[in-house]
């Protein structure tokens, strides 16, 4: 043996060393002993112990969210693995770009119901973009530069990697593949010109035109592209949860949310364009209900996306681009650049309607002398934290409230799980975030059941000083399930109270960590600029609101409805 | 409608459970799938048949041309081209029902690959449908066994799936 020959496990770090990986989140055990033992005696790489893998894999998935790099996790065979696939399958939902790298039991013992043996590839193979199974170790160096390779190209996605012990033990020389081919993945980036001119001249001819902006401009990194020419050519634009930050909100052509939980201006522009430029986005039910109440209102519909299979999923699309979103948007404002009239005439008698819409003003509510709002709450956040805070979300009522009541200007700052809509993501999703951003204010806004559901992070966050401000919204309710109960299930509300809640407050002293309880209106703002203090600066702070428990988010297009179809706070 | 999807993949673990768990996901139909190795040892050839509205046979092609482990999908459906099936059938051949047996496999071209006191062993080749008429053909009685292939696609004349 050569002297240049190094271990299976040498190799997978040497692996990370080349991707310039700053950060994996982990979690130790007997198959990735060998791994652990390499990741010892190297420095170029953080390793973040976390409690729980699931958080490992949605801290990874954060770092990934919150900086578009791709986010590393660490994880045993097993046990490990099946707590990592809600991490997996959250990230797969959102199309988060990121490699798991799984222990498995030795090759010998594959198949023989070994300690602490599950068939991993097979468990993950639904909710991963791609999964491997590394049997050799002459493969693994190539095996872990493909799964890179797929995980940030074209449509991003978790790709795990799952290795048996005996190979990490076995010895190979290093050689890291510069490039790689797959001969039966080319993702497509440039989108078809032809497509593209007829896309524009539809906008630009358009009576009532109208973009719908999702997480691919996020992810694509084409916010600016974006916001270029949506403010050249005039239009009004909306986004999806997953979109926000993409077009700056503060901005007046921005109409706010739509879907579900949208605002009322944007749900009816949805309904009543002429011309729909869907950029990055889906259709899927929670954004677009019900598909053929949407279309009884007759619209040509653009669609740019990186993946062809989501273009015409739901909704017959009749001019779909098959791109990239950065480089189909660069291309549009190219063409744009070079018109004669590049606003729309039309615009001014839309933004009449739209006016009237938003006249409506759905989002407004009361303030209470006694009870503390939770909208509020977020509002006052965004004012003492400048609107530019990272916030992560849990999944619920206070998630809806923190995308409406608190504008995002920029990309990649609201960090929160879409399409799995895992409870439990919003503390390691801030874990991630602050260590992508030392210096950054991270604020994670949560409720009391889901902070539950990955609370043991908050050890975590002790060890590697994270100075994340919880901003749990506590209405003693899973508010989101007793919401719906209320309004169908005729005020059953059936094993949605949390009782026997802990004193958030000693809990999170416990931890080492600094501790509020917010009963009364008149202390959220000093609160809040206390937790944000310099003072506090290098402190997490579990703020615990006591908020009005019967609460709900408005507006509301009940499930299976049409956009138009929403209730309002005042209908009620 | 009926379509035949032909595709070619990596011949790699995994792959056809990759292709059927696509299938099963999705809620998609599966007639039949046969896969197997081509004359290039690193790629297989699966034939599977399918029924959907235009739109899920749309969704279906595009779903499997993003897995990663298939290099190229074909819908057959959309060209010409021709299908084949194997079945072979063990029907009783007792003195009731042998001279009927031998000619009901002549009318259908299968020829009879084993032979007992009390049974022929059948082969017959072709469309799925024709395989089907045979069976709705002889007594349901005589059929004492079948096992069929899953129908496998080719392009006609020029339409070629390489890679
Ligand atoms: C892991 C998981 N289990 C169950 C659900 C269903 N669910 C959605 S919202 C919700 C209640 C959340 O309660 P809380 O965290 O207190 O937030 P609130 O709605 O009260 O703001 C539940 C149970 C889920 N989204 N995720
Ligand atoms: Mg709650």
């Amino acid at each position: 043996m050569s002297s240049n020959h190094i271990s299976g496990a040498e190799i997978v770090i040497r692996c990370l060393h080349e991707e310039k990986v700053k950060f994996v989140f982990g979690y130790p055990g007997g198959a990735v002993l060998n791994i652990y033992d390499a990741v010892f005696q190297q420095n170029k790489f953080k390793h973040v112990l976390v409690r729980h893998e699931q958080a490992a894999v949605h801290a990874a998935d954060a770092y990934s969210r919150s900086t578009g790099k791709v986010g590393v996790a660490l994880v045993t065979s097993g046990p490990g693995a099946t707590n990592a696939v809600t991490g997996i399958a959250t990230a797969y939902m959102d199309s988060i770009p990121m490699v798991i790298i799984s222990g498995q039991v030795p090759t010998y013992a594959i198949g023989q119901d070994a300690f602490q043996e599950c068939d991993t590839v097979g468990i993950t193979r639904p909710c991963v973009k791609h999964n491997f199974l590394v049997k050799d170790i002459k493969d693994i160096a190539s095996t872990i530069k493909k799964a890179f390779y797929v995980a940030s190209s074209g449509r991003p996605g978790p790709v795990l990697v799952d290795i048996p012990k005996d190979i990490t033990a076995e010895k190979y020389e290093f050689s890291y593949p510069k490039s790689v081919h797959l001969r039966s993945y080319n993702p497509i980036v440039k989108g078809h010109s032809g497509q593209i001119k007829k896309a524009l001249s539809l906008l630009l001819n358009a009576k009532r035109p109208m973009i719908y902006s999702g997480g691919g401009v996020v992810l694509g990194d084409a916010a600016s592209q974006l916001t270029k020419f949506v403010r050249a050519i005039g239009s009004p634009i909306t986004s999806t949860l997953m979109g926000l930050g993409g077009f700056p909100a503060s901005d007046k052509q921005f109409l706010g949310m739509l879907g579900m939980h949208g605002t009322y201006e944007a749900n009816m522009a949805m309904q009543e364009c002429d011309v729909l430029l869907a950029v990055g986005a889906r259709f899927d039910d929670r954004v677009i209900g019900n598909p053929e109440h949407f279309l009884s209102k007759p619209k040509t519909i653009i669609h740019i996306d990186i993946d062809p299979s989501s273009i015409s999923k739901r909704v017959k699309i009749d001019i779909p681009i098959v791109g990239d979103v950065i480089s189909v948007l660069t291309e549009l404002n190219d063409l744009l650049s070079k018109e004669k009239t590049k606003q729309n005439p039309s615009l001014k008698h839309w933004f009449k309607d739209i006016d009237q819409w938003r006249s409506m003003n759905c989002l407004s509510f009361k303030n209470d002398k006694k009870l503390i709002k939770p909208q509020f709450v977020i509002q006052t956040l965004h004012k003492v934290t400048k609107g530019d805070a990272f916030i992560t979300s849990d999944v619920g009522q206070h998630q809806m409230w923190a995308a409406q009541y608190y504008p995002f200007d920029k990309p990649r700052r609201w960090i929160n799980s879409g399409g799995l809509g895992t409870m439990g993501v919003g503390l390691p999703y801030a874990m991630g975030t602050q260590l992508a951003h030392p210096d950054a204010k991270v604020a994670c806004v949560t409720g009391e059941a889901s902070i539950q559901m990955c609370i043991q992070e908050l050890s975590t966050c002790k060890q590697f000083h994270l100075p994340i401000k919880i901003i749990n919204l506590n209405n003693r309710y899973m508010g989101m399930v007793r919401q719906w109960q209320e309004f169908f299930y005729g005020n059953r509300y059936a094993e949605s109270y949390m009782e026997a809640l802990p004193d958030f407050v000693k809990l999170a002293e416990s931890y080492g960590h600094v501790g509020m309880k917010i009963e009364k209106p008149s202390d959220v703002e000093p609160a809040l600029k206390e937790a944000f203090s310099n003072k506090l600066k290098e402190r997490l702070v579990f703020m615990d609101f006591i908020t009005d428990q019967k609460e709900n988010v408005f507006p509301m297009v009940p499930n299976g409805k049409g956009l138009s179809e929403m209730i309002t706070a005042e209908d009620l | 409608m009926r379509h035949i999807i032909s595709l070619l993949m990596e011949n790699e673990s995994g792959a056809l459970s990759r292709v059927s768990g696509l299938f099963s996901a999705r809620g998609y139909n599966i007639e039949s799938l046969t896969v197997a190795p081509t004359e290039d040892s690193t790629l297989s050839r699966m034939t599977i048949v399918t029924s959907g509205s235009d739109e899920i046979i749309e969704q279906i092609i595009k779903q499997l041309n993003k897995l990663i482990d298939v290099v190229k999908v074909l819908d057959l459906n959309d060209g010409r081209f021709i299908e084949r099936e194997l079945m072979i059938v063990k029907v009783k051949a007792n003195a009731q029902y042998r001279d009927e047996m031998k000619r009901m496999c002549d009318i259908f071209r299968g020829r009879i690959i084993d032979v007992s006191d009390s049974s022929f062993t059948i082969e017959i080749t072709g469309s799925s449908s024709k395989l089907d008429a045979y069976i709705e053909s002889i007594d349901k009685a005589a059929i004492l066994e079948t096992v069929r292939t899953g129908a496998s696609g080719i392009g006609r004349g020029d339409r070629i799936l390489k890679v």
